[in-house]
């Protein structure tokens, strides 16, 4: 399989899930697979996405719903995109400042009872006349927005009548949270960490709590990039797959974070990445923390597109009579990962939907003992979805 | 025209504030990626946002834009660095905003030239269709108003279209409107 393109420029955006693409360079798994990697750091999501439009980055880390909203023309770009790499699951928390930590009297901190806490008080402010209280997330089509809006809902808060939601970026979270413009967030690894080692605000709620093991970043690519380049696409997901092997090892956490912080890709304390890329024992209530590779985490399931889409349609992101399905198939390609896999032996899973929310504890896909073993799945409210 | 700038160098942000205060623009704002740009548009209300391609806050600027896609406002973006035809290759793909190879004082004129015909254009066809969902309904009112005269005075078309005219004309009203005060005072009796 001749290569079509050798030498890659792919974006990133400085967060500790961004570790596969910067270990992949570092430690030769793309040159491994015949590709010269130009790693490029980019402020935004907003710049990642209109340089891949542009075909000024080749790839790019992105939010899981990305792709989606480019492919559906809901983005304001209107270049459609497509995932065949998950790059991990979990990682972003909802941190609170400590006044309304104090104000919330919490008997435990669980996803419930903060929600329901941070209920009351809202009613008690909006009796008292007080302006609404303002939580940030990343960006309109991510997996943030997605989460806190799921919880809130969840717990019988209007996202957009009881509270403002509004767009704040990750490195300036924490300035937000201590000037008291913003009373909370949800942003992933390390801002949550930072703000509590800080003693600025207190993180509450996590987003595996949320739902257990849910998709996170994606490798995102142009529908026009990925035909010209059919070879050299299978070869750097193969080489990603490599990798994600590799920093699932707990033993090779800690050179990891060695990495990630000596790339100086992000401006964050090393012990904080450090932390950041613990990964618990299995089974801890809190999850493994952020999972690159075990329980198929790579893999693009066409049922986590249908899920994001759905979303995007209860919060009137996308219009109710979007057809998810075609715009599911198109944006996450599974085939593409499976031709992928196989040329590093990676085994996959032999269907491209899964439900969600049914399993509180490990399980095995296709219930034979040789099938891949997968983690939790279950949502906060124990809601479940079909997944098609 | 209310120009809001968003620019971390400091140097830089000065010399653009300057050179669009001499094109008689006005500058609403000159913030750092580090101030709440949602707060800085809510209150100035500006007409155009002049913002550094690089800038952190142009996330914060895709949700303004999520929020208000009713009422747009162009964007310029512009780069420290990067390829002579960025320009060309960010519009064929679609980009929404115009990314430019750099930014001094000199170039600022054309590139708020074309954010600002980019605008005007915009406005126009929006106006358009305002104007044309006016007129449709203009034309249901106007039918309806003389439908009640032919029926309420029995007169011919032609009589009650002449005798709603005289009506507008005394009361010194469009057609359209005078029409919707005929039909709103028959439904109070």
């Amino acid at each position: 399989m001749p290569l079509e393109k050798t030498e890659l420029k792919i974006g990133l955006v400085p967060l500790v899930d961004a570790a596969p693409l910067i270990i992949a360079r570092e430690k030769g798994f793309f040159a491994a697979h015949g590709l010269q990697v130009d790693l490029s750091v980019e402020a935004s999501w907003a710049n990642i996405r209109d340089k891949v439009a542009a075909g000024m980055l080749d790839a790019a880390h992105m939010l899981a719903p990305m792709p989606i909203a480019a492919t559906a023309g809901i983005d304001g770009v209107r270049v459609p995109m497509l995932t065949a790499l998950s790059l991990n699951l979990n990682g972003n928390a909802i941190t609170i400042s400590e006044s309304l930590f104090w104000q919330l009297q919490l008997d435990s901190i669980t996803p419930r009872e903060v929600g329901s806490r941070l209920k009351h008080v809202l009613e008690t402010d909006r009796a008292a006349g007080a302006s609404p209280r303002v939580f940030a997330h990343v960006f309109p089509f991510s997996t943030h927005n997605y989460e806190l809006r799921y919880w809130l809902a969840g717990c019988g808060i209007d996202p957009d009548r009881d509270l403002n939601l509004s767009v704040v970026p990750p490195p300036q979270m924490v300035k937000s949270l201590r000037e008291g413009s913003i009373d909370g967030f949800c942003v992933g690894a390390p801002w949550s960490e930072v703000a509590q080692a800080d003693g600025i605000g207190r993180v509450v709620v996590r987003k595996y709590q949320i739902w257990n093991n849910s998709p996170e970043k994606v490798l995102g690519v142009t529908h026009s990039w990925a035909h010209q380049n059919p070879n050299t696409h299978l070869a750097l997901i193969a080489a990603l797959i490599e990798t994600a092997r590799w920093l699932d090892r707990t033993e090779n956490r800690a050179e990891a974070a060695r990495i990630v912080v000596e790339s100086h890709a992000l401006e964050a304390p090393p012990e904080v990445v450090h932390e950041a890329l613990q990964a618990r024992s299995s089974g801890h209530p809190l999850g493994r923390g952020l999972v690159f590779h075990e329980g198929a985490a790579n893999f693009p399931w066409t049922s986590h597109a249908l899920w994001f889409i759905q979303q995007m349609i209860r919060w009137q992101q996308a219009p109710s009579d979007i057809d998810a399905a075609a715009v599911a198939s198109a944006s996450y390609r599974p085939d593409l990962y499976r031709a992928a896999a196989a040329l590093v032996g990676e085994p996959c899973p032999a269907q491209d939907f899964k439900s969600e929310g049914d399993h509180a504890r490990s399980w095995k896909l296709g219930n034979t003992d040789s099938g891949i073993t997968m983690g939790p799945d279950r949502f906060f409210d124990g809601q479940h979805f079909e997944g098609r | 025209m209310r120009v809001m700038l968003v620019d971390d160098d400091p140097a830089r942000r000065a010399a653009i504030e300057a050179s669009l205060r001499s094109l008689e623009h006005e500058v609403v704002g000159a913030i750092t990626s580090a101030a709440d740009l949602s707060a800085a548009v809510r209150r100035h209300q500006p007409d155009v946002i002049l913002i550094d391609v690089d800038s952190p806050s142009r996330d914060t600027l895709e949700s303004l834009g999520q929020v208000t896609r009713d009422r747009p406002r162009p964007i310029v973006l512009f780069a420290h660095t990067g390829a002579p035809d960025t320009i060309k290759k960010a519009l064929q793909a679609g980009v929404t905003s115009y990314v430019v190879d750099g930014l001094n004082a000199s170039r600022l004129k054309p590139i708020l030239d074309v954010a600002i015909a980019r605008f005007e254009e915009f406005q126009a066809l929006r106006n358009e269709l305002e104007e044309t969902k006016s007129k449709l309904a203009d034309r249901r009112d106007i039918e309806k108003a003389k439908g009640l005269l032919m029926k309420r005075r029995n007169l011919d078309e032609n009589s009650a279209y002449e005798l709603l005219r005289r009506m507008a004309m005394d009361r010194n009203l469009k057609l359209g409107e005078a029409a919707r005060a005929l039909i709103a005072a028959a439904e109070l009796l």
